[in-house]
C-alpha cells in the first residue's frame, strides 16, 4: 500500500461533526469560459491580466497543493467535485464546507473585467458545486479592488441561501479598515452576510513594512502580520464602531498572534487614543465582538500545551476550524490540534461556533 | 544594583546647528544653499501628552536618570532618519556627523555611556566604512540599524554590514523607525498614528524573520541583533509558525539546518520596554518559557513612548527570581556587549 492510499484509505476517527470553514475549489480557464461572457473571453484572449506585482513565491508544491489531491480524472487540485467529495467531505466527515475560491479576477486591476471574472467565478461555483452538494456553501467572490462592483456582486448574490460569505483577500492594497471599503461593508451587513479575509492576494505592496523578502517560507510565515495590520486597520479606522453588526474571520492567519497583539494595541489605545475618539472601549473589545479566525495553519508550539495558553487567552467562540484543503498546509479534523480539548470547547471550534456565525 | 546596564537610551538629535561642526566646509555650504532641514520624518510624532516632559535627551537629564537609578552603563543610540534621504552621499556625511556629534557631546562628556555606530543601511559600502572607522573608539559598542529600510535586512545586500559587525565583535541594533517611502504596513498604507505604532512590531517580526530565513544567523553565528522598542510578547508565536513552516518547507531554505527559532534564541536579544505583556513576572517568565531562553531580554528603562511620569525606577515586575533579574538587568547584556 502506497503512502497515498494510506491516507486515502485511513479511516476517519473524528468524534464530532465538523464544519470545515475553508475549502478551494479552484477552475481552469475552460471551465470558467461558459460562464464568462464572449467580450471578457475575447479580453482574455487579447489582453488577459496586466497586472504585474512580481512574481508569486515558487510554493513547496505545484498550486500549493498538496500531493495526493490532484484529481485522477484530471484537471488541478480542487476542480473536480467528485474526487472532493471522496478525499475531503466523505473522508473527513465533513457535514458542511464553506468554499472560498481564491481567483486571480479577485485582484485584477481592471475594474469591468475584474468583476466580469468574480461573477462567472461565483456563477460557476453555484452551478457546479453548490447545487449538485447540499454539503457545501461559498462566499462570494468580489473584486476587491474595486469597492462599487463588490457592492453589485453582493447585492446580486447576498440572499442565496447558499453564499453566506463575502470574501476578501487579506494581501489589499490599502488596509481594510479604510473608508474606501466601507461601502463593501455596508453591503454584506444588509445581507446579513460576514466579511471573510483570507491568506493571499496581491495588492501590490511589499509584505513587510520593510519591503519583499526573498522566500515563500517568509512569504507564507509573514503572512501572519498582514492579518495583524488588518485587524489593527479594522479596528482603529472604526469600522466596527460604525457598522456594529459586522463579523470578519480570519481564515488562514492563525491565531496565536493575537492576545499579545491585543494587549499591545489596548496598551498603545490607552496612550494614542485621542486620535482615535470613536474607539470608547479598548481595542480588544471590538476584536471579541466583532472577529473570529480559521484555526489553520494550527500553531505547533514545542510544547504542545503551551497553545493551551494562548486558547485559555482567547474568547469561546473565537476559533473556526478549517482544513483548507486541497493545499499542503492542509489540517485534518481528527489530527489538528496538538492537545486535547476540552469537549465543550472542541466543538464550539469544530463545528458550533461556525454554525452560529454563519446560521448553518 | 550599581551594575544594571540600560540598552537603549534614544538621543534626539538636536537638528543641524549641532551637526554642522562634523559635516565638511563642501557639507555646510550644501545644507545652507539647499535648505534642507533634517529628516522629514520622526520615529515618533509628538504625540506628546499636556503635562507630559519633552522626550529630547539632554545630558543633564540622562545623568540624572542613570545616577538616580544606579546605572553603571547606559548605550545610548541617535535615530536619525537617514532612510529618507535619496542623496547617498548627503546621508553618509550625516551618519559621521551624528556619531562624531555623540561622540563629542554625549561619550565624552560622560564616562557610563556607551555609543551605537549611525549607518544608513542601502549604502552598504559606506555603512561598512563608517563601522571600520569607529570601531577602533572601543566607547561605540554596536551598530545602529531602523526596523524600516527598503528590503528586509537578511537581503543578501546588507551581508557587508553584518560581516563588518561580526568581524569587530559589534551587535546590530535595530530600532522602531525608518521611512524608506515603503508603506508601514503589509497592506498598504494606514490613517492614524496608532496603526503605524501597532506596526512596528510587524516589521520586527517580519525582520527578524528575514534574518533568520536568508540565513544571516547561520552565516554569521557570532552576530548578535537587538531590537529596540519591538516589543517583546509577539515573539513566540512568530516561532512556532516558522518552525512548523520549516518542517514542510526546509529544502527551500538549506543553510537552516537547525529550526529556526534555535538560531534565534542565539542571535537574536530584545530591549524590555516596551514588553506589551502583562506587567507581571509571570509574563516574563512565560515569555521565557515560550522562547526557550532565559537570555534574551536587555534591560532598558527609558521608552519615548511612555510618558516621563510612568517611567518607573528599574521597571521590571515584583517576584522574579534574583537569577533571572541579574540576568535582565546585568549579565544578558555583558554577554554580548564589550562593555
Amino acid at each position: 500500500m502506497t503512502l497515498k492510499q494510506a491516507m486515502v484509505e485511513r479511516p476517519a476517527r473524528t468524534t464530532t461533526a465538523t464544519i470545515d470553514c475553508d475549502i478551494h475549489p479552484m477552475p481552469t480557464a475552460g471551465m470558467l469560459a461558459p460562464y464568462l461572457p464572449a467580450r471578457w473571453r475575447d479580453h482574455q484572449q487579447t489582453t488577459g491580466t496586466r497586472f504585474r506585482p512580481g512574481y508569486l513565491y515558487p510554493k513547496g508544491a505545484p498550486h500549493a497543493a498538496r500531493t495526493d489531491a490532484w484529481p485522477p480524472a484530471g484537471g488541478p487540485p480542487g476542480s473536480d467535485l467528485a474526487f472532493l467529495r471522496r478525499q475531503l467531505l466523505d473522508l473527513h466527515e465533513i457535514e458542511i464546507g464553506i468554499l472560498n475560491c481564491l481567483h486571480e479576477g479577485s485582484y485584477e486591476r481592471h475594474p469591468e473585467y475584474s468583476a466580469a471574472l468574480v461573477r462567472a467565478v461565483n456563477d460557476w461555483t453555484l452551478a457546479e458545486w453548490l447545487e449538485p452538494e447540499s454539503r457545501l456553501r461559498s462566499s462570494i467572490a468580489v473584486a476587491n479592488l474595486h469597492p462599487e462592483l463588490a457592492v453589485a456582486e453582493i447585492d446580486r448574490l447576498g440572499d442565496h441561501p447558499a453564499f453566506v460569505q463575502v470574501l476578501l483577500l487579506v494581501r489589499s492594497g490599502m488596509p481594510l479598515g479604510n473608508r474606501m471599503y466601507w461601502p463593501v461593508y455596508e453591503a454584506a451587513l444588509r445581507h446579513g452576510l460576514p466579511i471573510g479575509i483570507h491568506f493571499g492576494g496581491r495588492g501590490g505592496n511589499p509584505l513587510s513594512g520593510s519591503g519583499w523578502p526573498s522566500y515563500y517560507i517568509e512569504d507564507h510565515t509573514a503572512m501572519a502580520l498582514a492579518f495583524q495590520a488588518q485587524l489593527v486597520s479594522l479596528i482603529c479606522e472604526g469600522v466596527f464602531v460604525r457598522f456594529p453588526g459586522l463579523r470578519v474571520v480570519m481564515l488562514e492567519g492563525g491565531f496565536a498572534w493575537l492576545p499579545p497583539l491585543l494587549r499591545r494595541l489596548d496598551r498603545s489605545w490607552r496612550r494614542f487614543g485621542t486620535e482615535v475618539p470613536w474607539l470608547e472601549h479598548p481595542p480588544s473589545h471590538y476584536a471579541r465582538e466583532h472577529v473570529r479566525l480559521s484555526t489553520q495553519p494550527m500553531e505547533e508550539p514545542a510544547r504542545p500545551e503551551q497553545l493551551r495558553t494562548v486558547l485559555d487567552q482567547l474568547w469561546p467562540n473565537a476559533l473556526l476550524f478549517a482544513t483548507d484543503y486541497p493545499h499542503w498546509d492542509f489540517d485534518a479534523p481528527d489530527l489538528a490540534f496538538p492537545v486535547t480539548l476540552p469537549e465543550d470547547l472542541r466543538q464550539a471550534i469544530m463545528r458550533e461556533n461556525a454554525a452560529a456565525l454563519y446560521r448553518l | 544594583m550599581d551594575e544594571t546596564i540600560d540598552c537603549a537610551i534614544p538621543l534626539a538629535v538636536p537638528g543641524n546647528a549641532a551637526l554642522l561642526p562634523h559635516l565638511s566646509e563642501w557639507w555646510q555650504t550644501y545644507i545652507a544653499e539647499s535648505g534642507y532641514a533634517g529628516p522629514e520624518a520622526a520615529p515618533y510624532p509628538a504625540h506628546q501628552l499636556p503635562g507630559e516632559a519633552p522626550r529630547d535627551a539632554v545630558l543633564e537629564r540622562v545623568r540624572g536618570y542613570l545616577t538616580a537609578q544606579g546605572i553603571a552603563r547606559g548605550i545610548v543610540y541617535a535615530p536619525y532618519d537617514l532612510e529618507a534621504l535619496h542623496n547617498e552621499d548627503l546621508a553618509a556625511a550625516l551618519a559621521t556627523a551624528v556619531n562624531e556629534w555623540q561622540r563629542v557631546a554625549w561619550l565624552e562628556q560622560e564616562p557610563r555611556l556607551r555609543g551605537s555606530i549611525l549607518v544608513r543601511g542601502r549604502s552598504q559600502a559606506l555603512a561598512v566604512a563608517e563601522i571600520d572607522r569607529l570601531a577602533a573608539d572601543s566607547r561605540f559598542v554596536q551598530v545602529l540599524l531602523p526596523v524600516r529600510a527598503e528590503a528586509p535586512y537578511g537581503n543578501r545586500r546588507y551581508w557587508p554590514i553584518f560581516e563588518a559587525a561580526a568581524r569587530h565583535r559589534l551587535p546590530v541594533a535595530i530600532y522602531a523607525g525608518g521611512t524608506p517611502g515603503l508603506p508601514t504596513t503589509p497592506a498598504g498604507w494606514t490613517s492614524y498614528a496608532i496603526e503605524d505604532y501597532v506596526a512596528y512590531s510587524q516589521t520586527f517580526a517580519a525582520q527578524v524573520l528575514s534574518l533568520v530565513s536568508e540565513g544571516v544567523f547561520a552565516r554569521y553565528p557570532d552576530l548578535r541583533v537587538t531590537l529596540i522598542s519591538s516589543g517583546c510578547s509577539w515573539l513566540p508565536s512568530l516561532l512556532w509558525r516558522l518552525d512548523k513552516n520549516w518542517r514542510g518547507l526546509r529544502r527551500e531554505v538549506p543553510w537552516l539546518v537547525r529550526p529556526p527559532s534555535e538560531y534565534v534564541r542565539d542571535a537574536l536579544r530584545l530591549t524590555l520596554a516596551p514588553f506589551d505583556g502583562p506587567a507581571e513576572a509571570e509574563a516574563l517568565l512565560e515569555f521565557s518559557e515560550w522562547c526557550g531562553s532565559e537570555a534574551l531580554l536587555l534591560y532598558a528603562g527609558y521608552d519615548p513612548a511612555i510618558p516621563s511620569s510612568e517611567q518607573t525606577p528599574l521597571a521590571l515586575p515584583d517576584g522574579l527570581r534574583e537569577a533571572v533579574r541579574r540576568a535582565i538587568l546585568t549579565e544578558n547584556a555583558r554577554a554580548i556587549y564589550a562593555l
